[in-house]
Formats: structure tokens, sequence, C-alpha cells
């Protein structure tokens, strides 16, 4: 049978279940006079034999379905009897295996892969009835052991809670699981790549060229691997993005939470919020093909020098782009500093402005900040907008019109196309990409620290 | 019109709402005009047919009444009666409300109160206000007390400020509680301790009236009876209106009592003849605790 349809049929079970321990407590709790004599509402006495007959069912199913290729492929390998030695060589084997069993081997068939083949398909179909036969068994037996232990006196709404709770639990743990994974593949790799380079290195050196000779005799760099020039890269875009999104930014909010009238604000903010939708590559081109040309032109007219691809540009169109991310959190921050601060510093004889600069904003000023960390982790971590328009020269300076490169582009040009994944070259971008992790982390980790602060005091 | 015929026309509603009897609240006619005193001689806040509008429900209707220097005035009146309203009109606070709208005549010492040219800033720095929750701003009891006086360009000098801000907080009778801690947090403090610095505040700027707006409503009886102790000093300097949901209160510290009913003003009269001999039935009614 195949996997659909049983999960088909299982579901058809379970709403079988249901049924039954619902229509089983309701006609109990008639002959008793009332649902009211059972110990739960007769839902719940549904959902807990669907949940009996359901549950193992589809666990058994599930670690079926992940465990069942591994035991085939052993399986098979061993009835093989001059099997090659290296874990390629086998898996190079067992996918011709896997070919031929399903009939697109092309070539020459020797005897002996044509048995395993045969073997193979033998075991596929049983594993794929055994696995129909018994997750079926379980929950329709299962089903009727629920039904049996069904009495106005069982608990079950406590015990379809626990259930829910521990799957709440699980999708809890599913994100911080899944951080943690991301968080130790980059890790390891990392730690790869401090066995070929340095970790002082690569956190204090000042050259960034990673590219390296493919083989011995090839005319190359050796590569070099100091990141300082992407983390000044990365800086100094973020720093001008900062620049233009927190003032506007902050204005912004400020306007539309201290003086625009409902009206404008109800359509204000759902039109500024659209520039957060707008994907970071249109803002790419928007730099790339706009601005970065028109800052060039206006240099080069001043009489400055001014590279085509600029960190000036990249990072004014990321502080556009970020805009309503920093007035959409300060709104909100804003907003919820009490009426009555506002009306204690109006009612002392405060203009407008007065009660805004010297009351609310400072009020607001902890979420403010809070908002403007969490706006900085994301400059940081920006990508497209600086692969289109910052450029790739690992320049280390600290003038703007001249091309710069961050960490994020080097760690996308580092991993752009076929590369080997055993190369420092490579794995340089997963020790980028820790820096990253780490320092976003921790931003944002002060940054709702300030913001969850903050919050206690007015609540 | 006089107090005279104000008094008469009172009197034949109090008759025509004897016949209705039981009718107390929701005779209308018997609240139309206002009984006993409302007006005075030394009006420091003269209001006239005063009527305030939330959009197209009317709050207040035709009040006129007169607040006189260095006097207390309590209003007293159920829920809703209007008597917060009335009081946010005297510094315009009712300006922040969306879709709030005031007609009448208000003078403040003969300036009118609203009006185009009226600039509300330096009115508010006459009629100062004390809320009904405490409402220190998050700094220090130090800037907080300091605040008025410096956006008022009161005192440049730093020993000029410090003085006001003593002096600010002796007369709201904190100074003692709080002299070494000046520059912690103004939230930090107590509810009435707050309640305190916010008078404190207030009174820094040296207004010539102080409204207050249920200001012991969140306090527990000690810090309420500081409070209205502090009221009974105030009055030396500053002309008071208070709104208050306590009889009591309003008989402890005001000279005279508004009693509001529905928007109207039914009653004014001496804080012991509207407790002892009540005029209107209605105020009779509410101070004997038929309703409220």
């Amino acid at each position: 049978m195949q996997t659909p349809t049983l999960f088909a049929l299982l579901l058809l079970l379970i709403l079988v279940a249901y049924g039954t321990g619902f229509r089983r407590a309701v006609s109990t709790a008639r002959s008793l006079g009332g649902v009211r004599n059972l110990a739960a509402l007769p839902s719940y006495y549904g959902l807990y034999t669907a949940l009996w007959c359901g549950l193992p069912a589809l666990i058994l199913l599930g670690a079926w379905l992940v465990f069942d290729d591994a035991i085939i492929r052993a399986m098979v390998l061993n009835s093989i009897a001059d099997k090659p030695e290296m874990i390629s060589g086998q898996n190079l084997l067992y996918a011709q295996i896997q070919n031929l069993a399903a009939g697109h081997l092309i070539g020459e068939k020797s005897p002996e892969l044509q048995s395993a083949a045969d073997y193979f398909s033998l075991l596929r179909s049983r594993s794929n009835n055994l696995q129909a036969f018994l997750s079926l068994v379980l929950a329709s037996g299962l089903a009727a052991f629920a039904l049996l232990r069904l009495s106005p006196k069982l608990r079950a709404r406590e015990k379809v809670e626990k259930v829910l709770r521990i799957a709440l639990i699980a999708c809890a743990c599913a994100a911080i699981l899944t951080t943690v994974g991301i968080l130790l593949s980059v890790l390891f790799e990392s730690l790869r790549f401090f066995q070929s380079v340095p970790v002082t290195e690569f956190l204090f050196g000042l050259h960034w060229s990673p590219q390296m000779a493919l083989r011995a005799d090839q005319v190359g760099s050796s590569g070099a691997f100091g990141a300082v020039p992407l983390f000044t890269g990365t800086l100094m875009v973020s720093a001008i993005a900062m620049f233009v999104a927190v003032p506007v930014g902050l204005m912004a909010a400020i306007y539309l939470a201290e003086y625009a009238s409902k009206r404008v604000r109800s359509l204000a903010k759902p039109i500024l919020e659209i520039l957060a939708g707008v994907p970071t590559v249109v803002y790419g081109f928007f730099a790339a093909l706009t601005v970065a040309p028109f800052i060039r032109d206006l240099a080069t007219s001043v009489g400055l020098e001014a590279s085509s691809e600029s960190a000036l540009a990249a990072g004014l169109v990321m502080g556009i782009m970020i805009i309503p991310f920093v007035s959409s959190l300060s709104d909100d921050v804003i907003n919820a500093v009490p009426q009555s601060l506002r009306d204690g510093a109006l009612g002392l004889g405060s203009t407008k402005s007065e009660t805004v600069r010297k009351v609310v904003i400072p009020a607001a000023l902890p979420g403010i900040v809070g908002g403007v960390l969490l706006a900085v982790s994301r400059a940081i971590g920006e990508t497209m907008i600086v692969v289109m328009a910052a450029g790739l020269a690992a320049n280390l300076t600290a003038n703007p019109l001249e091309s710069v490169t961050t960490v994020t582009v080097q760690i996308v040009t580092l991993l752009v196309g076929d590369q080997e994944f055993d190369s420092p070259k490579t794995l340089a971008a997963f020790a980028l990409g820790l820096m990253l992790f780490i320092s976003t982390l921790v931003l944002n980790f002060i940054a709702l620290h300030v913001v969850k602060k903050y919050r206690e005091q007015y609540d | 019109m006089s107090t005279m015929t104000l008094d008469a026309a009172g009197r034949t509603d109090t008759a025509q709402s004897e016949v209705a009897g039981g009718q107390l609240m929701t005779n209308r006619a018997a609240v139309r005009e206002t009984v006993g005193q409302p007006f005075c001689d030394t009006a420091k806040l003269r209001m006239r047919n005063v009527n305030v509008f939330y959009g197209e429900t009317q709050a207040i209707h035709s009040v006129g009444l007169d607040i006189g220097q260095n006097e207390v005035v309590a209003m007293i009146g159920p829920s809703g009666c209007g008597k917060s309203t009335f009081l946010r009109c005297l510094n315009r606070m009712n300006d922040t409300i969306e879709g709030c709208r005031v007609e009448g005549e208000l003078s403040l010492d003969g300036d009118p109160i609203y009006g185009p040219k009226v600039d509300v800033v330096p009115l508010r720095a006459r009629v100062g206000m004390v809320f009904q929750k405490p409402n220190p701003f998050p700094k220090s009891i130090y800037e907080n007390v300091a605040y008025g006086p410096k956006i008022h360009g009161i005192a440049s000098r730093r020993a000029d400020l410090d003085e006001i801000v003593e002096n600010s907080l002796r007369r709201a009778g904190l100074w003692n509680e709080v002299k070494d801690r000046l520059d912690k947090p103004g939230t930090g403090l107590s509810g009435g301790q707050q309640q305190r610095l916010c008078i404190a505040r207030a009174i820094a700027v040296s207004p010539e009236v102080i409204l207050m707006d249920e200001p012991c409503s969140a306090l527990d009886p000690i810090a309420t009876a500081r409070i209205e102790e502090l009221i009974d000093e105030l009055r030396e300097n500053y002309t008071i209106a208070i709104v208050t949901h306590s009889m009591q209160q309003a008989a402890r510290v005001s000279q005279r009592t508004a009693y509001f009913h529905l928007g109207h003003l039914v009653e004014v009269n001496d804080t012991e003849t509207v407790f002892t001999n009540p005029e209107h039935e209605l105020t009779e009614a509410y101070i004997t605790g038929r309703f409220g």
C-alpha cells in the first residue's frame, strides 16, 4: 500500500474513532441523565479515543519512514559479497541497485547486481505491506482499547489536555532546536576553518583575498583571510543606513503617534509599512542603477572621486528600507506612553513639542533604543542591497564613496556556484556566518532585554 | 440674570418635582436651573452658560459658576455627571480630546479662557492641574518638580531652581521624605508621595488656580488625609477647584460645594448648607445616599 493511501486510511480511522467515542459518551450521558454526569464533555471523549487511535500509529509510521531506507540499505549491501570498502563506493553501488530496481539503469547488468536489485524490490514491497498492516492494526487496536476504557468517570479532558500540552512544548522546542542546530553546524564548519586559518588572523588580519590556488602548479594567491575589511565595511554600510533610518523613522513615528489625525494615521501607517514589504532585491536595483550612479555623478561634479559602487549608495538605500522598521516599532512604543503623562505635561503649560521632546520621548526612549538595535541587527544581516550596490572589493577604507564589501556579501560570493566543501575558501563563509550570527544574536538579546525592561515600567 | 431669580426658579422646580414624586432621576425639569449661590463677588474664575459636547452628545448643559479668590470649591455628583468634564474646561485640557466642543463664556480674572486669540500655554501655567492617577514623569524627583519652571523660563540659575524645587516640595509636604533622594526616579515613590509630588510639580510654576480631579481616589486613607491637609494649607495662596467622589472629603476641604447631576449644575451653596440643609431635593437625595 502506498504511503499517501495509508495516511488517508489512518485519517479516516481517526475520524471514526472520534465519532464513536463522542457518540458513546453522549449515549452514556443520556442514560445517566445529562452530560453533566460525565467527567468531561463528550467531545473530549471523542478526542481521547481519536488520540489513542491516531497518535501511536502516526508515530510508528513516522519512525518507519525515517528508518526503513537505512535498514533496507544495510540489508541489501550485506547481501552482496564483494562490496567496496569506501562509503562513497557503497553509495554508488546502492544507487545503481536502486536505479536498476526502478528500471532506469542503462548499460551492462551483472547478474549479481540484478539479484541485489530484486532483493531490494522485495524488501521494499515487504516493508510497505508490513508498515500498512502494523499501523492499521495498531490504530484500530488502540482505538478499541480506548473505547473499552471510556466510562463516565474517565477524566478525558485532563488527558487530552496533557497530550496537547506536550504537543505545544514540542512546537516550541522545534524553533529552539533549529536555532541550536544552525548554530552547531556553523560552529563545526567554522572550527574546521580555524584549523587551517588561525582565529587571530581571521579576526585581526587586514587583508581579505579568499582565492586559493586549486592545483599546486597553478599561479595564484594563497588566500588571505583577514576579515577586518569586511567588518569595517559592514559597520560603515550599517552606520550609514542607521544615519538615514533612525532620524527619519523616529520623526515619522513622532508625527504618526503625536500629531497625525486618526484618519491620516490610518492611511499613512500601512503605506509606510508597504516599504517593509518591498523585496530587498528591488531595493538592490534601485541602489545599483539609480542611487549609486547619482552619487558618483554628484561626487564627480563637486570634484570628488567616487566609485560607481559605493558604501554610501548601499547604506542610503538600506536606510530607506529600514525606515518602516524603526518607525513602526517607535510608533508602538510612543503610543504605549500613557496619556496621563502627556496630560501632566500639558497641564503644566507645556507646548505640544515640549511635551513630546521632554516627556514622551524620554519616557519611550528605552523602547526606541530597543527598536533601533533590532533595526541595526537587520542592517548587519542585510545582503541583497549590498551585493548589488556596495561592490565586492574588500577595501579597508573610511571613505563612503569607495566600494566596500560586507560580511554577508562575502558569504554569498564564497558559496555561489560549485564549491569544494573542504577548502578554507568555502569554510571561511561559515566562520563569517558565525560572526554574523553571534553579533546579531547579541544585539537582539540586548534589544529584547531593553524593550522588556521598558514594558515593565508601565504595566 | 440675578441670583434671586435663579433661586425663585429653583424653588418652583423643587415644588414641581415633589409632585412628580419618585421620578427623581428622570425628572429633567427639576434640574433646569441652578439653586443656591453659584456666583460670588471675588470671582477668580467666571463661567457663564457653559455647554460641552462630545461629538453629538451634550455632556454639560448651560452651567454658570464662579470660583472665588482663595476659595476651595468642591464639585460632587454621581459618576458621569460631567464634573470632571467641567473641570477640564477650566484649563482647556478638553482640547486634547478629539470631538470635544466647549461653548460659553469662561474667564480667568476677566481674561477669556476660550477664543481664537487665547494662547493655551500661559493659561495652563496659570491654571495648574492635579490628576486622578498620580502621573509623575519617568524622571528624577528633582527633575519632576523642576520641569515646569524650566520650560517656562522661571528660573535660569541652578540655585534659583534648587530653591523653587525645595519650596514646592516643602509646601507639598514632601520635602522631609525625599530630600535625601532627589535624584531617584519619581515613579519609585509610593502612591501618596507620587500624588504630593504631582502637587509640588503643579505649584512649582506658581499657578493662580489649581484644579484637582479626584486627587485622592487612588490613595489610602492616610495619604488622603495628608493631601486634604495640604489642600487646606494651599488655600492661602491658591484658588482651588476639586472634583471628588467622597462627600466627606468635600465637606472637609471646601468652602463651597457644587452638585452636578446629568450634566446640569443643580445646586451651589456653602459647603455646610449643602451637607446640612440642601436646597434642592436631588442634592439631598445624593448626599443622603439615596442614589449615586
